[in-house]
């Protein structure tokens, strides 16, 4: 089990506000947005992996 | 993986989700689903220990091998669905739960019908 990931996806988490307030300090609030939302991708292509490795596996385990 | 390291990766995902739920909910989102993922994929390798035992034992038995298979298969339908709707309702989305529930059972009792069927062929056969 990789826990790197979850890691990576927190890390990811933490940057992401700490920029995000960053960009609201100076004003741009719309790249803030636009920051927020690539970040959102980001983590959720990350995330699709750990999904399909799942349920593939429990295809298999249960019959399905 | 055993058991411990899944009580200690369970507390360090815990504590993450702590800090990113007042930032960034979505991405707190995000995190659990991997969590959960990466957790449920971990327990399957013995989850498949179990239903090999039971397959053994019920053709050691003459037990209907096609009846196990199926409430195996439904076994997987409820763990998954479980697994979605939990999912939901921690992102706060409870009709969303409500709905994949809802999907999962008709789903688990249209998978059922044959050994309902099953059993009332066999009651009838001994009355």
């Amino acid at each position: 089990m990789d826990i790197n990931l979850i890691f990576r996806i927190a890390g990811i988490g933490i940057l992401i506000s700490v920029l995000n307030m960053v960009l609201k300090q100076a004003g741009k609030e719309e790249q803030a947005q636009m920051l927020t939302l690539a970040g959102v991708v980001i983590v959720l292509l990350m995330v699709i992996q750990i999904i399909q490795r799942l349920f593939t596996d429990v295809r298999a385990v249960f019959g399905l | 993986m055993s058991f411990f390291t899944i009580l200690g990766v369970s507390l360090i995902i815990t504590m993450l989700l702590l800090v990113l739920r007042k930032e960034r909910p979505e991405i707190a989102v995000v995190l659990a689903i991997a969590a959960a993922g990466l957790i449920l994929a971990s327990l399957l390798k013995s989850i498949g220990q179990i239903v090999t035992v039971f397959e053994s034992l019920a053709i050691k038995s003459q037990f209907n091998l096609e009846y196990l298979k199926l409430v195996v298969k439904i076994v997987g339908l409820a763990y998954l669905a479980g697994f979605a709707a939990q999912i939901c309702k921690d992102a706060g989305e409870g009709s969303m739960a409500a709905k994949i529930e809802l999907a999962g059972k008709i789903f688990i009792l249209s998978l059922g019908i044959p050994i309902i069927v099953g059993l009332l062929d066999l009651i009838l056969k001994i009355l």
